[in-house]
């Protein structure tokens, strides 16, 4: 298809999703901002002249959103299933879940993130002092115990 | 010490913590202004940096440089400080509250639980403003939240000394000196040659609308390239940049029209108005994108509106926007 035809699909698409208007704004609540607070967009008023808008979503936004922690959760689910199997430490666990990679693990415990890589297995991390233990507790904001025994990972 | 600060709400945190910053010491720029003369508006799409395994998109210039480039415009001076102890860096904040200072912080918002949950990623330049305390706990005006709150020591202490990418290190920061007599029109126009020169004129493909040019052209090749899931997953990443919070809509481009709009009054230009309009227009293209982006995603096949037709309307922005900020430049280098 040449490139002309495209874009006069697209444009044949493009109705009514205006949205520079003060009350076009997009209002598609999601529970995304738990009702915290609205964000702020810019648009037009009736002068044509900008001003600030409250707005509780917009639905392209929700989706991707969404999707990103779809993302998230389904690598949390994985790593728990690999911990359980004992395929691997606690700390890979703990690591997705609280959207971590070994470079900010690595931050937290003051050592390279390839010793990080390194105590995603259980080998290694079975050989890890106390001190160290309780880095990791700290960086995830769980006690020792919540760390070491996998009994707690439900 | 409790201070009464002006809090007011913000698209963006950097240009809500400054414009808050500023009203408190009894000078007022609303948030599109401080936008435009910090030159915040601009585009790269870095193939080669990766976060979280997704190329990096960008609609906006680097952290800390908006504040930077206004406080040298308009010609004050600001107090910045890093620190490596938590303690001191907490200790220092307590000391200038106590002198009744409001300051700006960085943060990570991962730690920053009064936000969203949905909303809390491992972002670590995050500017929010702590103005005082109560008990164990900071009162924080942060600029994406309708009103002021509350967070703990502990939360603050992990937010400011988060690590991975950029970390903040506890860096906080206050303007120490105003200038006597401020010249408005000057500092616009150099914010605008700035953001024109940024947007059209670096000769590297990645950034500018030669960015938008170039995303446009990687992301029609996506799909084969990738494979559907990911190709999904780098599509949502770029709207995500695009639509989030602190964007105020079609990634800062209706508040850089916001700044043009305030500008061509003050300035006294028509041209300036007009520009804005323009901006307004192909900031819409980009929602456009969004939408069908966002229904992309949403079926999770890569052919309900091909990759090839988002790279069109793309390229079609590009196309608006480099005409746009040629002639602001222009206009800017003609007024200066």
């Amino acid at each position: 298809m040449s490139r002309s035809r495209r874009c006069n699909r697209v444009a044949h698409f493009s109705l009514s999703l205006r949205t520079v208007k003060e009350e076009e704004v997009p209002q598609d609540d999601a529970n995304m901002l738990q009702g915290k607070f609205r964000k702020l967009y810019y648009a037009t008023d009736g002068s044509a002249h900008y001003k600030g808008v409250g707005s509780v979503g917009w639905e392209p936004e929700n989706v991707v959103l969404e999707q990103a922690w779809e993302d998230i959760r389904e690598r949390v689910a994985e790593a728990k299933e690999k911990v359980l199997a004992g395929e691997a430490s606690p700390v890979l666990y703990h690591m997705e879940r609280t959207l971590m990679t070994p470079d900010i693990l690595a931050g937290h415990i003051g050592w390279p993130a390839f010793v990080v890589r390194l105590h995603l297995r259980p080998f290694f991390f079975g050989r890890l002092g106390r001190k160290t233990l309780e880095k990791y507790a700290y960086a995830f904001q769980i006690s020792l115990e919540e760390l070491t025994d996998i009994t707690k990972i439900k | 010490m409790q201070i009464d600060f002006p809090h007011r709400q913000s698209a963006h945190c950097e240009n809500g913590v400054v414009s808050n910053l500023m009203r408190f010491h009894g000078y007022h720029y609303s948030e599109p202004m401080v936008f435009g003369i910090g030159s915040g508006i601009f585009f790269s799409y870095i193939p080669f940096i990766r976060m979280g395994g997704i190329p990096v998109t960008s609609y906006r210039t680097l952290p800390g440089a908006i504040f930077k480039r206004f406080a040298k415009r308009i010609g004050m001076k600001v107090e910045s400080k890093s620190y490596s102890s938590e303690q001191k860096a907490m200790a220092d904040l307590d000391v200038m509250l106590e002198k009744g200072v409001p300051v700006g912080m960085l943060t990570s918002v991962y730690y920053l639980t009064y936000l969203p949950d949905a909303y809390r990623f491992h972002f670590n330049a995050h500017n929010i403003v702590v103005y005082g305390k109560e008990g164990n706990n900071y009162l924080v005006s942060d600029p994406v939240m309708e009103t002021t709150t509350t967070i703990s020591a502990e939360d603050l202490i992990r937010a400011r000394f988060a690590k991975g990418v950029a970390e903040p290190k506890g860096r906080m920061y206050y303007p120490t000196q105003f200038p006597t007599e401020i010249d408005q029109k000057d500092a616009i126009w150099r914010g605008i040659k700035r953001a024109g020169f940024d947007m059209t004129e670096i000769p590297i493909f990645i950034l500018g609308t030669k960015g938008m040019k170039y995303l446009a052209s990687r992301l029609q090749k996506w799909p084969e390239r990738l494979g559907d899931r990911k190709a999904i997953q780098y599509l949502g990443n770029v709207v995500r940049m695009q639509e989030e919070i602190g964007t105020g809509g079609a990634g800062f481009r209706f508040l850089y029209a916001a700044f043009l709009d305030e500008a061509s009054s003050i300035v006294g230009n028509k041209e300036l108005y007009d520009l804005s309009k323009e901006l307004t227009a192909s900031g819409d293209r980009l929602r456009d994108f969004a939408y069908y982006a966002g229904r992309v995603c949403k079926s999770r096949k890569t052919d309900v509106l091909s990759f090839a037709e988002l790279a069109d309307i793309l390229r079609e922005c590009a196309e608006r926007e480099d005409k746009i900020f040629r002639r602001l430049h222009q206009l800017a280098k003609d007024n200066i």
